[in-house]
């Protein structure tokens, strides 16, 4: 299992209720049932993925997260995560917004752009690839790029608070330079009030 | 395409009937005081009697699922692309049910039976009938076949509404629900469409106020107008052009009256074809049907609390180009079944056919079932 999903199963709560988003095949959710009794909806737009959640016997709702969250009622959720997706994503701050609206808690975790091999190839005059940025620049599918710097500034202009923060390299946590040497982040992050 | 020999269709099958003495008393506050309901089984109820599939059907469609009659082999069942061995709706696997609905033309009781009453037809005197008649009728259906709870019933259009009416009236009587192609009540545009449907019957001379099988006539003309207008909101703008582009039937234009664009030729052709074999009072009735579903009504429109009584696991299917029940409409179901915490799948499928969509075969849409179906425990 990815580094951050297992670090997103440990902190889901026990039967927590569960909105995963941009979930692929279902599997995280299919984990937090069995290990965490976590029941879940995921959500996701590629056709494939949504036959493999039935196939997973998973929740699945096939719709587009640019467009927000309006299936979900308000607070309708203990966590809502979105894991490896936030940089695909246009919308950004909208997005963030309705997983706060919907969500008591929200798990983001996202490849960070400010691990030295990345700011490495862009001083060498490359966009780029490494094992968390795995494509090329015109085939990849992510839009929003980021650093640990900058999703905080983010956090701290939406009036979110950070409550817990995994800083991720080949598995490992990182707590020296983290934007430096973290090649992903996860957060655990609720609103600020 | 299906073949007798194909080993992935049921093969020859038989209708049957059930007669049922008790009465029925209707939505609209009517008495049926016995009534038949047309059927067909494919596959073998298990022992559990856990295995058993409802199949509810739109419009114009009846309780002949699939597989075809040994005396007319072209007869195929309107959803033998579905149900069959090995197909998403596996009859190795579960007994599936197709049921007609009170008010058709196909064998159940209907404007066309004998009103005991008066010891000739019903016509204009048969009840309006609802979807919530139905599943009543449904349920009787389930007794008599010794089915307590079904492991699943599914429908499209109008068929669908049947399929969430079941988790309201019976929730303790289905395990899932599938809900394709659907809305949980009309909209006006909708409602507008049926009644310029209804007007083309009512109005054509040969209906004579619905007691027209006496004179031994038939409301033709209305029929055919009505099945076109119904036609046009089943296709998409797209598949339409796809299909029939502006494509002359004679080469160039006849600056008259006869079919000049394909688009007629295809119409006139559904229409008349339409008008030989369904009946005016039941088409009236249907589209009224139709028109009156609103579970949420009863609570001041409040579809979440109108839910809140299902207790089936749900999958609901939307088109993305059906613009008579469109995705959104499909999404209002889904977002009441959420603030259930009901169990609901939902798929948005990117097929071209419009609303008849959910009756073509399209490998996402027809995979996503089979995965579906292979879940459901039995």
């Amino acid at each position: 299992m990815r580094a951050d999903l297992s670090a997103i199963v440990r902190w889901v709560a026990p039967e927590a209720r569960v909105l995963d988003l941009g979930c692929g095949d279902g599997s995280l959710l299919r984990t937090l049932w069995q290990e965490r009794r976590a029941p879940g909806y995921g959500v996701e737009i590629d056709d494939a993925a949504v036959l493999e959640c039935v196939h997973n016997d998973v929740n699945v709702l096939q719709v587009d997260l640019e467009s927000g969250l309006s299936l979900f009622a308000d607070r309708s959720f203990d966590c809502v995560i979105l894991s490896e997706t936030l940089q695909t994503i246009h919308r950004t701050e909208l997005l963030m917004r309705e997983m706060l609206r919907v969500g008591r808690e929200v798990i983001v975790s996202f490849p960070n752009f400010g691990h030295w091999s990345a700011r490495l190839q862009v001083v060498l005059g490359h966009m780029p690839v490494s094992e968390t940025l795995p494509y090329e620049w015109y085939e990849t599918p992510n839009v929003h790029h980021c650093t640990i710097v900058d999703f905080e500034h983010l956090c701290q202009r939406l009036d979110v608070r950070i409550r817990e923060r995994l800083v991720l390299h080949r598995g490992k946590a990182v707590s020296w330079l983290p934007n430096l040497r973290g090649s992903v982040a996860v957060y655990r992050c609720t609103a600020d009030s | 395409m299906n073949a007798p020999h194909d080993p992935s269709c049921v093969g020859a099958v038989a209708a049957q009937k059930v007669h049922f003495g008790e009465p029925l008393r209707l939505k609209g506050g009517a008495e049926l005081p016995a009534y038949d309901l047309a059927y067909e089984t494919y596959g073998e109820l298990n022992a559990a009697r856990s295995n058993a599939v409802l199949v509810c059907h739109a419009l114009n469609a009846s309780h002949h699922v699939a597989g075809y009659y040994a005396e007319d082999t072209k007869n195929v069942g309107w959803w033998d692309n579905l149900v069959g061995p090995g197909k998403p709706l596996d009859t190795r696997r579960f007994f599936v049910v197709g049921s007609n609905y009170i008010g058709s033309c196909f064998g159940s009781t209907g404007p066309a039976s004998i009103n005991p009453a008066s010891g000739k037809p019903w016509g204009a005197d048969f009840p309006v009938v609802t979807v919530e008649d139905w599943v009543e009728a449904q349920a009787r259906l389930a007794d008599h076949l010794g089915i307590e709870r079904f492991a699943a019933v599914i429908g499209g259009s109008l068929g669908a509404m049947q399929a969430l009416q079941w988790t309201l009236s019976y929730p303790e009587r289905i395990r899932h629900s599938i809900v394709i192609a659907a809305a949980a009540r009309l909209t006006p545009q909708n409602i507008a469409f049926n009644e310029v449907a209804r007007q083309a019957i009512m109005t054509d001379p040969d209906f004579h106020g619905g007691h027209y099988y006496e004179k031994g006539v038939v409301p033709t003309r209305g029929l055919r107008i009505a099945r076109m207008i119904g036609h046009i909101t089943y296709l998409s703008g797209e598949a339409m052009a796809e299909k029939f582009g502006r494509l002359l039937r004679r080469g160039a234009p006849g600056f008259d009256f006869d079919v000049d664009f394909e688009i007629e030729s295809y119409l006139r052709y559904q229409g008349d074809k339409f008008s030989t074999y369904f009946d005016a009072n039941t088409y009236l009735r249907i589209t009224k049907a139709l028109d009156y579903f609103d579970p949420a009504a009863d609570y001041g429109g409040n579809l979440s609390a109108a839910l809140a009584r299902a207790k089936a696991a749900f999958l609901v299917v939307s088109f993305k180009s059906d613009w008579r029940f469109p995705p959104a409409r499909s999404r209002e179901m889904v977002r009441a079944l959420l603030d259930n915490r009901r169990i609901v799948s939902y798929l948005e499928i990117d097929a071209p056919g419009g609303h008849d969509a959910f009756l073509l075969e399209d490998a996402r849409y027809h995979k996503a079932l089979a995965a579906y179906f292979a879940n459901i425990e039995l």
